[in-house]
């Protein structure tokens, strides 16, 4: 009921995905050119501080910010097909504050700063995130008993994102010289991206998309309700496992290189259903290319508002996604699901 | 060993609670294939619970048999294959066009991942044109209205092809040129060798029915056709006796009946229960 009165322009889906990816390779270029200075693009190679710039800052960092949008992204659209709410946001559910919690836990007793981070530290950051990502959305899971109810989800999400976010506090508290770099991980920052950030990035992204699409049929059948999917022969506890895992997975790596930037997760599928009607399939897919679009420009117009200031990228995420999710607020009147 | 060959569907001594409330009572029950059985009975009978109990979609004490075989002994895919569901009030996959839905009546029949085959394509044609909501396959179901968006779920239920098909409420929402429809095409299913079993609020179509099961208090009263006396007599038993039973053209009809003068002395209509979802 929720759409009936919304316009119906609906785009076909693959020419959509192809747009979106032509614009992403269009936003790199922008994102690889757009400096400190303001525009500053030479390709030649005859300055090697430039070729330094560009190769080791701007490219790593404007790839990165894709990676990142496009893991938001994907989680965001399992997240809201898996427990059939719009408003499943990966960071309502939890996540964020145990993803959050994750880092602060492993830089508090690894120590280490994501500026000079190796390989095996990024790793192990990456992975406390995921720990943390899944104890979150676990706890908030089981505080609501399932997902059945939508509201007692979210007000669970709410409740474990406070207290996970106390103890992240104490944590801080108790070990000051970790309190700057929480401090980027709250904001959101996409200037600590390198190689191999992009490196670790992809790779999850590719795993946990395939992991999506292999159970995109079941959550296609989900959206008639658990019964009606369970009676078509979806195995729901597999398929609920594997989702979560996946989405943590994705949510946390994400988080533990670009810290908690807002509402990428939440706009990018809202974006791609307004824009065109189709199976979880497509869905997924162009949730991830949109995710990615979204923060990659916020990236930019993060360097490029106020430069040679930075701004940080999350609070453009934020302004940006708030803005849209307010629109779309007076624009359709919510009902239970969407 | 098994005691019913011929039944589609049975269930010896099921019992099944909803949120720690016992709702259903070691009921017994058989039904026959090529046959339309409605479930009727007054609210918080326990009708929809028998429903997906039947179903293997809530756990449930006793011996539940699917074609003379125990449901928990079915592969996952072959039992969906045998047993279509259509539920009432349940998600509504709004962003899905009404013929993505009804494909994914064919999942059980696909491989994982697999394309649909032609055999798919023209079952998903057949049921859509079926439910004469063929015409609009490309709508998504977000913007049907209710009845439209029912006559999808429908076909994606028929889409199955299963040689059982449990339907709760399959009426909500249809306007009476297509509950008549509805009616025709349960009857074609009926001849075709398939059980169907709904739960119906409507009488007057429940007593189209080639059986009826009157439930009460989680118990069945009364298992028969609407032409035998005895159907009907428990039926005005479960309705507190308010119930004025009419025959018309050999058909029978059922019109509610202002309360009598004298009270009875008790109720035998249990209280309202709240009905789980």
């Amino acid at each position: 009921m929720s759409s009936v009165g919304l316009k119906t322009t609906s785009w076909p889906a693959w020419p959509l995905l192809a747009g979106l990816l032509l614009a992403s390779g269009l936003a790199l270029a922008v994102g690889v050119a757009v400096g400190s200075t303001g525009w500053a693009l030479d390709w030649s190679g005859a300055d090697p501080m430039q070729a330094q710039i560009l190769w080791q800052i701007r490219l790593p960092r404007s790839v990165g910010a894709w990676a990142a949008g496009a893991l938001l992204g994907l989680s965001g659209a399992i997240t809201q097909g898996l427990f059939r709410n719009p408003l499943a946001d990966p960071y309502l559910l939890g996540s964020a504050a145990g993803a959050r919690l994750g880092v602060a836990l492993s830089l508090a007793v690894l120590g280490g700063t994501p500026m000079g981070m190796q390989w095996m530290e990024r790793l192990g950051l990456t992975g406390a995130a995921f720990l943390g990502t899944l104890a979150g959305v676990s706890l908030a899971l089981a505080m609501a008993k399932g997902v059945e109810h939508s509201l007692r989800l979210l007000l669970a999400g709410v409740v474990v994102g406070v207290v996970l976010g106390a103890v992240t506090d104490l944590i801080t508290l108790a070990q000051p010289d970790i309190l700057r770099t929480m401090q980027a991980f709250v904001l959101g920052t996409t200037s600590f991206l390198g190689w191999p950030s992009i490196v670790l990035m992809g790779g999850v992204l590719l795993l946990s998309l395939a992991v999506a699409l292999a159970a995109s049929e079941a959550l296609d059948a989900l959206t008639l309700g658990e019964a009606t999917a369970q009676s078509l022969g979806v195995r729901l506890g597999l398929v609920r496992v594997l989702l979560i895992g996946a989405f943590a997975l994705a949510t946390g790596t994400a988080v533990a290189q670009t810290g908690m930037i807002a509402f990428v997760g939440l706009v990018a599928p809202h974006l791609v259903r307004n824009l065109c009607h189709g199976s979880h399939r497509q869905l997924l897919l162009l949730s991830a290319c949109a995710g990615g679009l979204l923060l990659l420009t916020a990236d930019i117009l993060s360097r490029w508002l106020m430069a040679p200031q930075e701004l940080p990228v999350g609070v453009i995420t934020a302004i940006l996604g708030g803005g849209y999710l307010l629109r779309l607020m007076h624009k359709r009147k919510y009902g239970g699901r969407s | 060993m098994s005691s019913n060959a011929g039944a589609a569907l049975s269930c010896q001594e099921l019992s099944a609670s909803l949120q720690g409330q016992p709702v259903l009572h070691r009921l017994t029950l058989e039904l026959a294939p090529g046959r339309w059985t409605a479930i009727v009975g007054p609210n918080g009978a326990g009708k929809s619970t028998l429903l997906r109990a039947l179903a293997g979609l809530i756990p449930s004490l006793g011996r539940v048999e699917l074609l003379g075989r125990p449901l928990h002994d079915w592969p996952r895919k072959a039992r969906a294959r045998s047993l279509a569901w259509l539920g009432q009030n349940e998600g509504s996959g709004d962003e899905l066009s009404a013929q993505d839905v009804v494909m994914l009546g064919r999942l059980p029949h696909r491989a994982w991942l697999a394309p649909p085959s032609s055999a798919d394509h023209a079952a998903v044609r057949q049921a859509m044109e079926q439910t004469q909501c063929w015409d609009w396959r490309a709508r998504p179901l977000g913007q049907l209205s209710g009845g439209e968006r029912q006559r999808v779920l429908l076909a994606r239920a028929l889409a199955v092809q299963a040689q059982v098909v449990l339907m709760d409420e399959p009426l909500a929402h249809l306007d009476p040129p297509h509950q008549a429809d509805w009616l025709q095409l349960v009857r074609g299913l009926a001849q075709a060798g398939v059980a169907v079993v709904s739960v119906l609020h409507e009488l007057n179509m429940a007593l189209q029915a080639d059986g009826l099961v009157i439930m009460q208090a989680g118990r069945v009263l009364c298992h028969g056709a609407p032409a035998q006396a005895e159907t009907r007599r428990a039926l005005q038993q479960v309705f507190d006796e308010r119930l004025h039973l009419l025959e018309l053209e050999g058909q029978w009809l059922a019109l509610p009946a202002a309360p009598t003068p004298r009270a009875p002395a008790f109720s035998n209509v249990v209280p309202l229960k709240q009905k789980a979802d």
